[in-house]
């Protein structure tokens, strides 16, 4: 388990230093000066050519990539623009936001999705396993964004039950939950499709295993035998996918963020591009980018945790 | 064309009128296929369709609901949403094909090299790939759109850097399984070039899953030039694309509803079709891709 | 008192091709106490026999008619679902084919163990304590530490003969064992037989064995039932049938036992052709396109002819045919 745990962590951090260097190509070989972006169209020659002193811009192309890459890896995202305070903190303030209504989009996509698609795939061939398949599709389908509007405009606006902007009181847990609900929704439903179609998938595959013949043939009851041999062994694939949904939430998570006018890095990376904040645009990537991979790797360890197949064979 | 035909499974057309037979048999199927040609439909006879210019402005008509004249009202400067719904359509479906086709082109090109160079390239290719895939895809075209610009230019890179790597990977995974099968290595035992393997019998055998996978990830991309426009950061006014629509309407949402669902809907009806089409076809064609 | 007494049974399954007749007219009976081996060919219709039993035929398999009698008071296609569930288990347990995939991975030995008791008021550790007992009883070394692993850390013997420790634990009155040795190796296979004998004798069960191993049926089973294509085709003692099989398919079989071979050939012989379409079974015998002794009866409804004390066999010429046999 150790080992295997090694492993994936060496892969997890070759494909972060890789993202960091697509980053680096991206932002300094696309036409465009990172310093002229930076000051806006109003600034002098000289403006810029400071400033491109000061980031760095006139040294050679693979010193340039070296202060980014060791930079970044030892938390030194660069300075915000106006502030001059560090990136780094500037994007930790916001993660919280971010991190707690991907839970709670990961909640809505778990509590919806592990029943609809068990209770499919027990009713196989009826009309509500048919229904659940279309819905699953249609809820991937549709964009969180229309999802997130329309979600306002019904129970925001129109019906009035939930509220429609912010983040809630701080302190006041009962109410940043009432806040949560609708955004964490707008990030969640696509997914309560993908585990839906994923429990089901597996559930039928697992049904059908030899070991569940073996249950029934001891007359265990059909409830022991649907969620204590079947579905243990069934959502372990759901955590896998899980980990890749989490990067989907975290895009799902700009847009809910903006459409409730909620604090969080979609937010603060959103604003950043409009006061042409640069460093704060690349440093909240790459948090975003490192989080995601982090995840991915949780979610793996936790699945190699939960299955004694896959815990001992490492 | 002897050998071709001869030696690699390809499809037959019989074969594919059958699927296509089955296609229409699949209710839901031939429902995203209705929804698709509708919003084909509705871009390309966008101007017979209605007499209203979708970037005239006029300002005696703000904020106007649907009504006889204006079938689904008009937005904060009086131009008609349904001529600007109509036109959005030929946005999307024009990012769609440019995008998908690029995508596509790069995807197949990577995919053959990963899958056919030395085992070291292979090795590195992946690792890329799935460092591009670690973005989360809004986060990138967030940080690309800084440095660009918004344009619709930035949005199909956009789709293009978020398509390759899932499409290199398949080609690669396909590639890789063809090219030790028996007919390959006949071939290449008969003295055939490594670039005549490649498109006599490689190719044939890629593109039929691989174009399947790219009509599934149609809706993506839909969805991808309409957030981007949703935020600004795609196509430029005063062009009309669903996105900015529904930005329009986002920003007057208590007031005036109506221009919010008059720019959700298309999208919901364009990925639904492209969705349900996508996933009967798949069915249809190829069900070992099933589950993807 | 027969533990099973099948008689008349036909199951029916429903295909998109039309139904497919599974099980015609199967009758036999298990005697208490007795071990009764189930031989034939893959496709012969032994896994919906055990599923039809168990009640756990899939959903589109139906009985059309027939009496499944349990220990002369339970009918079994006539119970409801409870019951029947009520039954496995405590009355009649099974053992499969598959030792590798017969326990769930990711539960512990002892879990499953418990699980199955959960009918009793014991507390768990007593029904712990009944695994261990169970867990010595099929000599697993270390029983204790056992109960706390996963299936795969065990050998495939070892798996199965959990499995039969899982059967044998509620002390059925019937033990179905479907090829609960084809999987293993030869000489597992005769330390599982011979410690299911045992326990069979120590428990005083009644055993349906299922096996298309010749040698092993004969080793170990009090009666046989021969089946080809969902039909019983010859019942009788292990010696009556194997040493004057009245059928040609038994005959058949028994010349393609390698374990008789007398000559030394490179090919093993196998019966030519293979099982008829059930979804239109032949009006006459079903082994006819197969069979040797073609004969003007052959296209004739088969009648089960009795050749002796509980020996019989469905073919209208077995009289002759093993009066034949005798005599040459």
């Amino acid at each position: 388990m150790l080992n295997y745990a090694v492993k994936r962590l060496g892969l997890s951090i070759a494909i972060v230093s890789l993202a960091m260097f697509l980053l680096f190509c991206m932002i300094y070989l696309v036409p465009g000066d990172p310093a002229s972006v930076a000051l806006g169209p109003r600034a002098t020659d000289a403006m810029k050519e400071a400033l491109r002193v000061k980031m760095g811009l006139d040294q050679p192309i693979w010193v340039q990539f070296w202060n980014f890459f060791s930079g970044a890896w030892t938390g030194d995202l660069g300075e915000e623009v106006l502030s001059g305070r560090p990136v780094l903190d500037v994007v930790f303030e916001q993660l919280p936001y971010t991190l707690i209504l991907i839970a709670g989009g990961i909640t809505w996509s778990v509590a919806l999705g592990i029943p609809l698609g068990c209770w499919a795939a027990i009713n196989r061939g009826s009309f509500a396993d048919r229904l659940v398949g279309i819905l699953s599709v249609a809820v991937i389908a549709v964009p969180s964004f229309v999802v997130a509007i329309y979600a306002l405009l019904i129970f925001a606006v129109t019906l009035q039950w939930l509220p429609a902007i912010g983040a809630g009181e701080p302190g006041d847990i009962g109410d940043q939950l009432v806040h949560l609900i609708l955004p964490s929704l707008a990030v969640g439903l696509g997914w309560v499709g993908y585990i839906a179609r994923m429990v089901r998938a597996s559930m039928l595959e697992v049904l059908e295993a030899s070991h569940i013949r073996t249950a029934r043939a001891f007359g265990l009851p059909d409830r022991t035998i649907t969620y204590r041999y079947a579905l243990t062994i069934a959502i372990l694939p759901t955590i896998t996918l899980l980990g890749v949904g989490i990067g989907q939430m975290l895009s799902s998570a700009v847009f809910a963020e903006i459409v409730f006018a909620r604090p969080g890095v979609g937010k603060l990376v959103y604003d950043a591009i409009l006061t042409r904040n640069f460093p704060v645009v690349t440093g909240a990537v790459l948090v975003t980018t490192v989080i995601f991979v982090l995840l991915n790797l949780v979610a793996d360890l936790i699945v190699g945790a939960l299955d004694p197949r896959v815990r001992s064979s490492f | 064309m002897s050998e071709a035909a001869s030696n690699a499974p390809v499809p037959q057309s019989s074969e594919w009128m059958r699927s296509l037979k089955r296609l229409l048999r699949e209710p839901l199927g031939v429902f995203g296929l209705a929804l698709v040609l509708l919003v084909i439909f509705g871009a390309v006879f966008a101007d017979f369709l209605t007499q209203w210019d979708p970037t005239r402005i006029n300002p005696r008509v703000r904020f106007e609901g649907p009504s006889g004249e204006h079938l689904l009202g008009t937005d904060q400067l009086g131009r008609d949403l349904l001529a600007r719904v109509l036109h959005g359509g030929r946005i999307a479906l024009y990012v769609a094909l440019v995008s998908t086709a690029i995508s596509l082109a790069v995807g197949i090109v990577l995919g053959l090299i990963a899958g056919y160079g030395p085992r070291w390239l292979d090795n590195l290719m992946i690792l890329v790939f799935d460092a591009m895939k670690s973005f989360p895809t809004v986060m990138l075209a967030l940080a690309l759109v800084t440095i660009t610009g918004p344009s619709l230019t930035a949005v199909i890179l956009v789709v293009i850097l978020v398509n390759v790597p899932g499409y290199a990977r398949i080609v690669r995974t396909q590639t890789i399984a063809i090219k030790t099968s028996e007919f390959v290595t006949a071939a290449q035992s008969a003295g055939a070039s490594t670039a005549r393997i490649l498109r006599v019998h490689i190719m044939p055998n890629v593109i039929g899953p691989l174009v399947i996978l790219a009509s599934m990830d149609i809706p993506v991309v839909i969805a991808i030039e309409a957030g981007m426009s949703f935020l600004g950061l795609g196509v430029r006014p005063p062009t009309p694309s669903w996105g900015s629509i529904l930005n329009d309407g986002f920003a007057q949402i208590r007031e005036t509803p109506w221009i919010a669902i008059a720019g959700g809907i298309p999208i919901i009806v364009t990925t639904l079709g492209f969705t349900f089409l996508g996933e009967t076809l798949r069915d249809v064609f190829d069900p070992r891709l099933k589950g993807r | 008192m027969s533990t099973l007494s099948i008689s008349g049974l036909n199951v029916f399954f429903s295909t998109e091709d039309g139904p497919l007749h599974a099980l015609k007219d199967v009758a036999f009976e298990v005697p208490e106490r007795k071990i009764v081996g189930i031989v034939g060919e893959s496709g012969c219709g032994k896994s919906t026999l055990i599923n039809a039993i168990l009640g756990l035929l899939a959903d589109n398999g139906e009985v059309r008619s027939g009496q499944i009698l349990f220990e002369g008071s339970h009918e079994l296609t006539q119970l409801s679902k409870v019951e029947m569930q009520n039954l496995r288990g405590p009355r009649i347990s099974t053992v499969f084919q598959d030792p590798m995939g017969a326990l769930n991975p990711v539960l512990s030995v002892g879990q499953q163990m418990v699980n199955i008791q959960y009918r009793d008021d014991a507390s768990k550790a007593q029904k712990a304590a009944r695994a261990v007992e169970m867990l010595q009883l099929v000599r697993i070394p270390d029983a204790e530490s056992a109960l706390g692993r996963y299936p795969h850390q065990f050998s495939g013997g070892m798996k199965q003969r959990i499995a039969i420790a899982m059967a044998l634990m509620m002390e059925p009155a019937l033990l179905i064992a479907d090829e609960p040795t084809t999987a293993l190796d030869a000489t597992l296979e005769v330390t599982t037989i011979e410690l299911l004998k045992d326990l069979q004798k120590k428990i005083g069960c009644s055993v349906m064995f299922i096996s298309h191993h010749l040698g092993v049926i004969a080793e170990l089973c009090d009666d046989v039932v021969v089946m080809y294509a969902g039909e019983v085709v010859e019942r009788g003692t292990v010696r009556d049938v194997f040493h004057a099989p009245g059928h040609p398919y038994t005959r058949r079989l028994l010349e393609c036992d390698p374990a008789r071979q007398t000559e030394r050939t490179r090919i093993l012989p196998t019966i030519p052709g293979e099982i008829p379409d059930l979804r239109a079974r032949p009006q006459g015998c079903v082994f006819a396109a197969r069979c040797l002794q073609q004969h003007l009866g052959c296209d004739q409804p088969q009648v089960e002819q009795n050749l002796g004390h509980d020996h019989a066999a469905r073919c209208n010429l077995a009289d002759e045919v093993s009066n034949q046999e005798v005599s040459a």
